[in-house]
């Protein structure tokens, strides 16, 4: 599903390379774990497949369904089927959530020679969907993430990963910020949206939430890097002995 | 302002140059005395020149030379603006009223007269209003073309107003020679207690020159919803002046789109306490021959009243925006709260945005606070908007109505609101995708 191969990528502006050659296949139906020390690259990595500006892809390749994802501006990225739930979700001042969401789902299922979802259909999909994570009408009404705490943040973003149902869904630290009730909601969106198609690349420094959505792989990354790989396992001898044992071991 | 003698010696020259075959209108004794008072006024400041103060960032020329200069005029496919709004219409082609497309100047709670009628009578309220709000509003900063306004003006509406009123008054402005230079110049009486919504759409002339002066009475309403839009080539100067007493207030909003020139000046009078006067401007310009300006004067002369102004403006394609904004505080007038704030969003390196906020506050218990900004979209904004399918343009047009949400908020009719939301999105719609 997703094929990552030896993936370099420097900053734009400054002569930093920051990806070193990423290896990682991700395959339909798994849910792959990257963990990693603060710095070592992981967000770098999900913005670069979800199209971000101000990077430079210096080598490699990454794909999705065999479709190549970097020549593909960030919209296209979308249509295709990737998601990124954002470390940090950005505020939108002005445009209102609802709005925001009609047009993300309408713009991608146009995209794709889909028909656009009526606003009727839309509303009753969406607070279907709203109500299980806990998000009420008046948090959909609000403009986009503005005045919205870290965890309903978190919680907006998997309802827009809901909403828009992605092949391949990629989470950046949706655990940080998280309470444990806020925790457990979470990790049940994303729970339900597991299916046999669908692949997972979760991004996170704690157990915790892999006691929640349940890895297939573990991978852990440092200094621009997968430097080891492994089963849930892996991420248990992360949370018992931190990445010390690793690193030097890889050294 | 200190002018050098070479200066005010061009300036007369060229304002002599424009007045040598304009022969004052005619009329009844008062009217006719307001129209020499406000000549000699033009005369005694000199039509605007660029190094004025206030002129340093629009070019005044195109305005002040003799002819207009032709303007196309300009068809797109969009229907009526609120046209499911019930409103008393006024026509006014090129700036001459068309009697046969206007409504009846029949509603309950007002009554209009056209000037061009008033202006003949011996006997009439407009005596007091007729340039004498404009004449007011020279005292701190000089409006030559409102006083060639008051001077030369024949037509516009004279609206008494006493009640609560129902509907609107729609003033639509059309324009459909190339070269029609209009003047129109409307007064408007709101009595205590009274309530209006004054609407005004449409290009109205090649070069337009149009003055509103409104008196509003203690605990009266006065509502100004006005669409400055379409025609690319036109040229317009209009000004509000506006006195407002003990608890009344004062709402005004204008979307403006296209235009090569366009200066909207408003001077605002709070003079009895506790009024509220607001003042808004949404603007969409697109390209080098694009130029707005915002010039607002606004004097808090009374306790505790609030004023607000809230402009934005959107230029792309080298697009050119100006606000000059001013808070006056007076010694006694404690308690004033005053909140100003102009910004741009500029969609490219070559738009421009030229800002002169001003507070001047001799009064201590007051809260007075003004911000200007330019800025670009914002990038994050724009890839989270990307990241979930929305394609660029479609996100920039999306931020650009964000952008001008605060403005747009100013209006308080929703139905009104909605129609201006709507020429905004047929204009975005109508720029190349
Ligand atoms: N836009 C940027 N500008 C400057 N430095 C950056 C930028 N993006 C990433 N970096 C740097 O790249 C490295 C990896 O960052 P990041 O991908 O955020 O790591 P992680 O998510 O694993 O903590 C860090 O040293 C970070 O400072
Ligand atoms: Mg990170």
């Amino acid at each position: 599903m997703l094929e990552i191969k030896d993936l370099h990528v420097k900053l734009e502006e400054e002569d930093k390379q920051i990806l070193k050659g990423v290896n990682l296949t991700v395959e339909p139906g798994k849910v792959h774990a990257i963990m990693g020390p603060n710095g070592s690259g992981k967000s770098t990595l999900s913005y670069v497949l979800s199209g971000k500006g101000g990077y430079e892809v210096t080598g490699g390749s990454a794909s999705l369904d065999g479709e190549e994802l970097l020549d593909m501006e960030a919209e296209e990225r979308a249509a295709a089927g990737l998601f990124l739930a954002f470390q940090y979700p950005v505020e939108i001042p002005g445009v209102g959530n609802m709005t925001f969401l009609r047009t993300a789902v309408n713009a991608q299922r146009k995209a794709r020679g889909e028909e656009e979802m009526s606003a009727g259909e839309f509303l009753k999909v969406i607070r279907a969907k709203a109500k299980t994570l806990k998000i009420d009408a008046e948090m959909l009404k609000r403009p986009v993430n503005v005045g919205f705490s870290g965890g309903e943040k978190k919680r907006n973003e998997i309802l827009q990963m809901a909403m828009l149902e992605p092949k391949m869904c990629i989470l950046d630290e949706t655990d940080s910020g998280l309470d444990v009730d806020a925790m457990k909601l979470v990790s049940e969106g994303v729970n339900a949206l597991r299916d046999e198609g669908r692949g997972f690349l979760v991004i996170t420094h704690y157990q915790r939430l892999l006691d929640h959505i349940k890895p297939d792989v573990v991978h852990i990354m440092a200094d621009g890097r997968i430097v080891k790989t492994g089963g849930p396992e892996l991420a248990l001898e992360v949370e018992n002995n931190g990445y010390a044992d690793i690193l030097a071991e890889v050294a | 302002m200190a002018q050098s003698s070479k200066m005010l010696q061009i300036k007369q020259d060229v304002t002599e140059a424009f007045l040598a075959d304009r022969a004052l209108p005619k009329g009844a004794a008062w009217a006719n005395d307001a129209r020499a008072d406000a000549l000699a006024r033009v005369r005694e400041m000199g039509l605007p020149h660029g190094r004025d103060e206030y002129w340093k960032f629009t070019k005044p020329d195109s305005l002040v030379q003799l002819d207009a200069p032709k303007a196309a005029l300009f068809h797109n496919d969009e229907g009526p603006l609120w046209a499911d709004v019930d409103s008393l219409k006024i026509v006014f082609v090129d700036g001459v009223f068309d009697a046969d497309a206007s409504d009846v100047f029949a509603l309950e709670g007002l009554k209009i007269e056209r000037l061009a009628d008033v202006a003949d009578k011996d006997i009439h309220w407009a005596k007091d209003l007729y340039g004498v709000l404009e004449t007011r509003g020279q005292d701190a900063v000089q409006r030559p073309l409102a006083a060639l306004n008051t001077a030369f003006a024949t037509d516009g509406v004279v609206i008494h107003v006493t009640g609560k009123t129902r509907k609107p008054v729609n003033l639509v402005y059309l324009h459909k020679s190339e070269t029609s230079d209009a003047t129109l110049h409307h007064c408007i009486k709101l009595e205590e207690g009274a309530e209006m919504t004054l609407l005004e759409t449409g290009p109205a002339a090649a070069r337009f020159n149009k003055s509103l002066e409104v008196e509003v009475a203690d605990r009266a309403k006065f509502h100004h919803v006005r669409v400055q839009g379409r025609d690319h080539e036109r040229r317009a100067v209009t000004g509000i002046f506006t006195r407002l007493g003990t608890e009344s207030a004062f709402k005004s909003f204008t979307l403006t789109m296209n235009g090569v020139l366009t200066r909207n000046e408003c001077v605002i009078e709070l003079t009895g306490d506790d009024a509220i006067a607001h003042v808004a401007g949404a603007c969409v310009g697109d390209g080098k021959d694009f130029h707005h300006d915002d010039t607002v004067f606004i004097t808090h002369d009374a306790v505790n009243c609030e004023s607000r102004q809230v402009f934005k403006k959107v230029l792309r394609n080298g697009a050119t925006g100006v606000f000059q904004g001013k808070i006056l505080v007076k010694k006694d007038a404690q308690k004033t709260d005053g909140y100003q704030i102009s910004q741009s969003l500029l969609l490219d390196d070559d738009s421009q945005f030229l800002a002169k906020p001003e507070l001047e506050i001799y009064a201590d218990d007051v809260i007075c606070s003004h911000g200007s900004t330019t800025g670009a979209i914002d990038e994050d904004a724009m890839f989270y908007l990307q990241s979930r399918g929305v394609p660029k343009a479609e996100a920039t047009d999306l931020l650009v109505l964000a952008f001008l949400a605060e403005a747009l908020e100013e209006i308080e009719d929703e139905t009104l609101a909605e129609g201006i939301l709507e020429r905004l999105e047929g204009w975005l719609a109508r720029r190349a995708r």
